[in-house]
């Protein structure tokens, strides 16, 4: 019998151009994803050199950090303006397709892939953004890179990478009512700590993950990152297949089912050896908030902010509890918001808008709160507004806008104020990452929803108790 | 990218860790499209406060430390975003050297890209130098050849992955590299389509 393999050693085999030894090895990239802030330097040497694009069909391009989410007509940042523009003529002058800020497709760059079709099991997916973990989701090797590596894909379609460690999170036992994906892996950084998948290829395994729609399991592949992990991914099953049927660009009729076997194939054989595993248990966890700088500083709602002098690394968390004007041992439903996000690459897809509008119908966002909603993509937007999902958030005072990364950096318009507080669906809470001064909790859209409507953090599943019957 | 082979230089001390990308560069300055001049903005909401005024007690303000040019921060530096900003503006400002306890994986590639040269070395040895570099002017000497850091009183070895090491040296274009490979790519992409 062969010997047992990961998926990730299966994806890598896969995809060998060339190894020597003492070198990494070149690997050959399936998909590069494209966007208007890490790209222009990159286009800019290709020119400098001569060099060509050359797989244009293999590269796909969005606008969406810098996009207004508001009034789309007339972008008053100049600078931002001329980056897209330079997108636009990049890709022209390239040969490679735009979902520019008006076309159908457009979109936070890891909303669209799934949702066309682009990503697909197995793949060696790259794009200019560390979230591209995302994509592993869908059991494809997908990860962050700079812009001079922008420019080697563009150049060559490959790149030199090591074999990467793996890292086997297993999560036992199922979540509870009310308990998401965002929260289980607020949960698992928190536990672990942000370095701890440094050097490593995250695989997530177990039952809670199995149970996870594909959303959540992109929520969790997502924040990879903010565990030091440039990847993470998860074996493809049923619900991944099933997600993927009929989307744009797989093969349709019988050539997608053949495809289908051939993906399932990929899944981690039994029995194959990670490099480290760690267990995690689903029912141990409860929604999550964020108290601090980085997204391991989370507690459970029900909790408090740790106390400083009894707290390993005291001096980290005396300067992030002054950050966030915060006291030490404060209950985190006691923190006042005054804003609230929901939008990012994390949870801004069709399920995490219909979860949210759950919570919110029937209720009115809290004076003291400015609360908006920033659909994934074009086209989660009109499915959003075709369920009529649109006007929910609206009669609660919530706004509605166009899709885009958004509040989640704050390279639009939508920032935070200094000192402002935001409950936000996104992925980092670093400081000054929502706006200079801004002071940012990470939570699931659910509890995004709830705390716009309390203006203070609540346990949602008290909250919404007819939504989550005991 | 500039080659290094020696590099001799005032050490910072920046005694924190998981800084992350964001506070080397933050967002606003991430909509120029060109790859130089980002210097200006190294650390922006550390160095300045909200009027633009130098916050005197960051450590890049003080002017002991003005012709800095070696880095020395705690652990996971560089964490979060993949923008090569990061690297950009830590070049543009002087800095040549970051010596860390550990590194976060995108900026440690976007760092050697660009002939910066990320040192990992034990925590214990870091904070050391940070202690020293605090207390009085701290001048290391670091030989990439020899893989060695010397200070006044001691040489300590570090280590670099061979590969990253050699293009360091001679200031290499990776992609003028691995064009060398061309064929085996095609070859890679016709048996992909076969």
């Amino acid at each position: 019998m062969e010997k047992p393999e990961t998926i990730v050693e299966k994806i890598w085999k896969n995809h060998m151009v060339h190894k020597e030894p003492d070198k990494p090895d070149l690997m050959y990239i399936d998909l590069h994803l494209v966007h208007e802030v890490t790209s222009p330097q990159a286009f800019e040497g290709l020119r400098l050199n001569n060099r060509k694009v050359r797989r244009p069909d293999l590269t796909f391009a969005t606008m969406d950090h810098n996009v207004p989410t508001k009034n789309r007509d007339v972008i008053e940042d100049q600078i931002s303006k001329k980056q897209m523009e330079t997108l636009r003529k990049n890709c022209q002058d390239f040969g490679i397709t735009l979902a520019d800020m008006f076309h159908p497709d457009q979109g936070i760059v890891h909303v669209i892939g799934p949702q066309l079709g682009l990503t697909q099991p197995g793949k060696t997916i790259v794009c200019g953004d560390s979230h591209t973990s995302t994509h592993g989701a869908f059991g494809a090797l997908a990860f962050g890179i700079g812009t001079s590596e922008v420019e080697h894909v563009l150049a060559t379609q490959t790149l030199w990478q090591k074999p990467p460690k793996t890292l086997n999170v297993h999560v036992e036992g199922e979540l509870g009512t009310g308990v998401t994906a965002k929260d289980l892996i607020l949960a698992i950084i928190s536990k672990f700590g942000v370095r701890f998948g440094s050097g490593y290829v995250m695989e997530y395994t177990g039952e809670a993950i199995r149970n996870l729609s594909m959303e959540g399991r992109m929520t969790v592949c997502n924040m990879s990152i903010e565990a030091g992990a440039r990847a993470g991914l998860i074996s493809p099953d049923e619900t991944t297949i099933e997600f993927l049927r009929d989307k744009p660009n797989v093969p349709q009729g019988d050539a997608f089912d053949e495809k289908a076997d051939e993906w399932l194939a990929l899944a981690t054989d039994e029995g194959a050896r990670y490099d480290e595993t760690v267990i995690i248990k689903a029912e141990e966890i409860e929604p999550q908030v964020s108290w601090g700088t980085n997204p391991g500083m989370c507690v459970p709602v029900s909790g408090s902010t740790p106390q400083v002098d009894t707290s390993e690394n005291h001096d980290d968390i005396a300067r992030a509890l002054e950050y966030m004007g915060l006291e030490e041992n404060q209950s985190i439903e006691s923190i006042n918001i005054d804003h609230v996000f929901i939008g990012s690459c994390t949870n801004s897809r069709i399920t995490d808008l219909r979860k949210a509008a759950k919570i919110v119908e029937g209720h009115q966002v809290n004076g003291n709160v400015r609360a908006i909603v920033v659909p994934g993509s074009f086209g989660t937007k009109l499915q959003a507004e075709k369920e009529g999902l649109d006007d929910i958030f609206k009669a609660a005072g919530f706004e509605w806008r166009e899709a885009g990364c958004s509040m989640c950096l704050a390279m639009n318009d939508d920032v935070v104020p200094p000192g402002g507080r935001c409950a936000s669906t996104s992925n980092r809470n670093f400081e000054g990452r929502q706006g200079n001064g801004a002071r940012t909790h990470l939570v699931s859209p659910e509890m995004a929803a709830a705390a716009a409507i309390k203006g203070h953090f609540v346990d949602v599943r008290q909250f919404a108790a007819n939504v989550y019957p005991a | 990218m500039e080659a290094i082979r020696v590099h001799e230089g005032l050490a910072v001390p920046l005694d924190r860790a998981n800084v992350d990308t964001d506070q080397i560069i933050p967002k606003q300055f991430l909509k120029r499209i060109e790859r130089t001049g980002f210097g200006q903005f190294l650390f922006y909401n550390w160095r300045f406060d909200d009027d633009g005024n130098q916050r005197s007690d960051f450590v890049l303000n003080q002017p002991e430390y003005k012709e800095g040019s070696i880095l020395l921060a705690g652990e996971n530096f560089g964490c979060g975003s993949s923008r090569e900003h990061a690297p950009w503006s830590l070049l543009d400002y002087g800095f040549r050297v970051i010596i860390a306890p550990s590194f976060a994986d995108i900026f440690y590639n976007n760092a050697l890209k660009n002939g910066i040269l990320p040192i990992q070395m034990d925590e214990e040895q870091v904070h050391q130098w940070i202690k020293q570099a605090e207390a009085k002017e701290l001048v290391l000497n670091v030989n990439l050849e020899e893989q060695v850091i010397y200070d006044e009183k001691q040489q300590v070895h570090f280590d670099i992955p061979a590969y990253h090491k050699e293009n360091l040296l001679h200031g290499l274009d990776d992609i003028a590299i691995t064009l060398q490979h061309e064929d085996k790519i095609t070859t890679f992409e016709n048996l992909k389509q076969a």
